[in-house]
């Protein structure tokens, strides 16, 4: 049974999520990916203002395509996360809770994410038109010159995603392989 | 000399990019259901459930599979006795230009790769030219998205590495790329060559269906034993566990050198993309 979330997302419903959970996200999250995370960040080590409040908040690394007339938006799967690894730790460390993107994470975000409390989901790479029907509402926010890696105000319904990890650090990448890998030992010694 | 003019290479471009973006080829889908069909991992066969789902919308819709669509690899076999009016390159460009903005597809591409500004038309493309007997051009469009270009490798492996350093360095490949690049995967292997021309061969691969084999028989075992070592390395879709993590190898291989032996794994998600006409 997949668990229901409400955005923004709290340090203390953080701590309920467990790796391997499937949720389903209602409320209003932000894209960026890059170009954007540079820009905060940026901004963040210049004590300057961020143009979105962090705290709480749950941003999916995502570069949608275009909305064709009528459409809220176009196709919006996840994009690898790592390349966002230099920066979420500082997001974090100011009150970011959520994540939403798909592959491994490094060392320094899983540390700043058992230190201040949040959570990195996974949506299924590679089905962005699919998890595009969940996207009600799509709204640049912030760097619009970026184009597809402007940050976008999202209101989301029942948008699913996996934990991947949890605030504990605990990990699906390795648990669920591990667990595949265990069963099918069994299953060979039939 | 048979003419073709610029236009018409532009128009067959533009047409391909949003064919290819928006409508798998039947070789892949129908991959993806036989490993739906197979898959016993809970988790696993759910998410290749979502992956039949989500191509199907896009061909209802017309709308990419998935957002990243990709740097425009376009692969033109010219017949020699064919003459272009018009600049080809161009062409190409301005075929990519009108689809990714007609097609509503992204625009992925920046200008340098060190200041990073947005071209904001995708162009240009990554064109590979092939000179060959006739009087056509064969026009293929393999828009290649870049979560799982990043994951893809070269190694100039010693002649003393044989087989079996080949066998390792591929699956070692997929394997570190684990969850990143969208498994499953489909994985060009090019095998010989020079470094630059392993890495074209191992991309070339990546054309051909994943349900014709090698032409050689050895190749095509290959292929095979390679596909089921990396199946059961229990990553699974999306890396959550499970059979599903390659839906195919493809290898292309050419002579080499008597010092050499080049490998290059070009690693593609299972929205493997590709579409080609003939003009």
């Amino acid at each position: 049974m997949a668990i229901s979330i409400q955005t923004p997302l709290t340090r203390e419903k953080v701590k309920t999520l467990k790796a391997g959970d499937s949720c389903l996200i209602s409320g209003v999250i932000y894209t960026a990916r890059d170009a954007a995370h540079k820009r905060l960040c940026e901004l963040l080590a210049q004590g300057k203002e961020l143009p979105i409040d962090i705290k709480d908040s749950t941003i999916y690394f995502v570069g949608p395509t275009p909305a064709k007339p009528g459409q809220a938006i176009g196709s919006a799967g996840p994009t690898t996360s790592y390349r966002m690894d230099a920066y979420s730790p500082d997001l974090i460390a100011i009150g970011q809770t959520g994540m939403i993107g798909k592959g491994k994470r490094g060392p320094e975000v899983i540390e700043a994410m058992k230190k201040y409390g949040a959570v990195y989901f996974g949506a299924i790479g590679g089905c962005g038109a699919l998890l595009s029907k969940c996207i009600k509402k799509a709204e640049v926010v912030a760097y619009d010159d970026l184009g597809a890696e402007a940050i976008r105000r999202l209101e989301v319904e029942d948008f699913p995603v996996v934990v991947i990890i949890d605030s504990e650090g605990n990990n699906l990448y390795e648990t669920g392989r591990a667990n595949y890998l265990a069963q099918k030992k069994r299953m060979s010694n039939f | 000399m048979r003419e073709i003019s610029a236009a018409k290479i532009t128009e067959t471009v533009k047409n391909l990019c949003i064919e290819a973006n928006c409508h798998l080829t039947d070789d892949i889908k129908n991959r993806i259901k036989d490993f739906h069909e197979d898959e016993n991992w809970g988790q696993a066969k759910e998410i290749l459930e979502r992956i039949i789902e989500n191509y199907e919308i896009s061909d209802e819709k017309n709308q990419p599979v998935c957002q990243d669509t990709g740097v425009a690899c376009v692969f033109l076999k010219i017949g020699q006795d064919v003459h272009v009016n018009g600049d080809i390159t161009e062409a190409v460009n301005e075929g990519v230009r009108q689809g990714y903005d007609e097609g509503y597809l992204r625009k992925s591409v920046v200008r340098d790769p060190l200041d990073r500004v947005n071209t904001g038309d995708n162009t240009p493309a990554m064109l590979y030219f092939e000179i060959v007997p006739g009087d056509k051009i064969e026009v293929t469009v393999a828009p290649k998205g870049f979560g799982s270009e990043n994951m893809s490798k070269i190694a100039m492996l010693r002649p003393s590495d044989g087989l079996q350093g080949v066998k390792d360095f591929v699956v070692k490949t997929v394997e570190e790329a684990g969850p990143n690049p969208c498994p499953p995967v489909v994985v060009g292997v090019g095998i010989g060559g020079t470094f630059d021309k392993a890495a074209y061969l191992a991309k070339k691969a990546l054309l051909r269906p994943v349900d014709i084999p090698n032409n050689e028989e050895f190749y095509a075992n290959l292929e095979k034993e390679l596909l089921d070592e990396i199946n059961n390395l229990g990553i699974g879709p999306q890396g959550f566990g499970g059979k599903t993590t390659a839906l195919a190898v493809n290898i292309e291989k050419f002579p080499t050198h008597i010092a050499g032996l080049p490998v290059a794994v070009n690693i593609n998600c299972h929205v493997t993309r590709h579409r080609t006409e003939v003009i």
